[in-house]
């Protein structure tokens, strides 16, 4: 079927390519469903691309490096027929039958049905300096710059799981590494906490709000506000790693899905089902909770199901005409 | 992954400085995640600029001096040196038309 400009109308388009977004890929791609996967052109594999070991991801007793295990989950979903596009969505069109995908090299595509796989984004620290310093010394990235600051005072702001990571990771380089939290308590699992607190390189600021990041050309150091009793205070620094959470990416779905009271994508009980027929929604984008690699891949495999019964459901002259794979072998499902 | 010319601290003078094309280097890493992704774009943007913007790679972990000197503190990063002189730095990843963008000086 090719809609009235000649596209091929897809079954499903995958959007997104962290572990939800792969997992679903293969799952629809064994179910002989063809998807097309758009992966984004620079975050492809989303948020394990940027982490060194990851130690608990089923599978791996030795633990497995974050970008490796994406690259093994792209091969996957690519080996039962999924196919891949590194460009980034711009605009969607969710409602009717046939859902419209526009990215970012101008090409639209077009599916029966849409699997939303997002993943979150980075929150800002919304200091003007932190995007002024940014690539200077303030990064959102251990594993990509730690090894900068060699024998340096570093900082890491955030409480949860990755500013642990980050801190932890970071001890192998700098000489301290101050934790700059606005609570007195982490949100971090035991195990992270436990790691962060026992290394003797690391340096917890409790109560302290980060209110400016000094520096001209490089970051120089950082000036705290104590959350507490409002006193100020200056720490020299070379490097400043920002680990404050992330924000489920729905920006390209506002006022096409319904959203959570916390930001996520709304899905109906246990499934992934939008308030759209035919759009899917999995991994972090719906998960306000859990945030886990597995749990993301858990997420995409529920959508990839879910999408399948969907086209099943559908009349069958829409389906049967809509993109199959090319080659004639079954796969056993 | 990339196919672009490695360049090493010992190389860098001649190969880069010395270039009589506007040469853009990819400071990059194997433990840098979005490097792997930012250096095929770059290749990409080279060869379709043949003789106006080349593109070479420099490793940091094995070439730290080059780093340290042009203060790289953030991967993936991106000079662009003509006559000898740093004439555009970029860090972190972008796509490729915030790239070209970027770099409409050299390939405009």
């Amino acid at each position: 079927m090719d809609d009235e400009r000649g596209i091929p109308v897809r079954q499903v388009i995958v959007v997104g390519s962290g572990p939800a977004g792969y997992t679903a890929a293969i799952y629809a791609a064994r179910a002989r469903l063809a998807p097309l996967v758009i992966a984004s052109s620079v975050e492809f594999g989303g948020e394990l691309m940027k982490t060194t070991e990851v130690e608990n991801f089923p599978g791996f007793p030795d633990g497995i490096q974050g970008p490796e295990l994406m690259m093994n989950m792209q091969r996957q979903a690519e080996r039962f027929g999924a196919e891949i596009v590194y460009d980034d969505v711009v605009r969607l069109e969710l409602d009717g039958p046939v859902k419209r995908v526009h990215l970012g090299n101008g090409d639209v595509h077009e599916a029966l049905a849409v699997i939303y796989a997002t993943g979150s984004a980075y929150r800002m620290l919304g200091l003007d300096d932190a995007a002024r310093l940014s690539g200077y010394g303030v990064s959102w990235c251990a594993t990509c710059d730690g090894a900068f600051f060699r024998d340096k005072q570093v900082a890491v702001v955030g409480g949860g799981d990755s500013a642990m990571e980050e801190a932890t990771f970071l001890t192998r380089f700098a000489d301290t590494v101050h934790v700059i939290h606005r609570t007195d308590s982490l949100r971090a699992s035991a195990t992270m906490q436990q790691r962060a607190r026992s290394n003797p390189k690391i340096r917890f600021h409790w109560n302290k709000r980060v209110a400016h990041i000094y520096g001209g050309d490089l970051v120089s150091g950082v000036g705290l506000v104590d959350t507490v009793d409002g006193s100020e205070a200056t720490l020299d620094l070379s490097g400043v790693f920002i680990a404050i959470g992330a924000d489920p990416r729905t920006h390209l779905v506002h006022g096409q899905l319904d959203l959570t009271v916390e930001g996520t994508i709304a899905v109906e009980g246990r499934s992934s089902r939008t308030n759209l027929a035919g759009v899917f929604a999995a991994g972090d984008v719906i998960d306000p909770t859990y945030k886990q690699a597995a749990t993301a891949a858990g997420s995409g495999v529920v959508a990839a199901l879910d999408a399948e019964h969907y086209l099943a459901s559908l009349p069958d002259d829409l389906v049967s005409a809509a993109v199959r794979p090319a080659d004639a072998e079954t796969v056993d499902a | 992954m990339s196919t672009a010319r490695e360049v090493t601290d010992a190389t860098f003078a001649d190969e880069v400085l010395g270039a009589d094309t506007p040469t853009m280097v990819d400071f990059w890493a194997p433990w840098c995640g979005p490097c792997r992704a930012l250096s095929p774009i770059l290749d990409q943007i080279a060869a379709e600029h043949p003789g106006r913007l080349d593109v070479v790679k420099v490793n940091v972990d094995e070439n730290m001096e080059t780093a340290l000197k042009y203060q790289v503190t953030s991967l993936p990063a991106i000079f662009v040196f003509r006559d000898g002189e740093v004439v555009k730095r970029m860090t972190g990843a972008k796509g490729k038309p915030a790239l070209e963008a970027e770099l409409v000086d050299f390939i405009g």
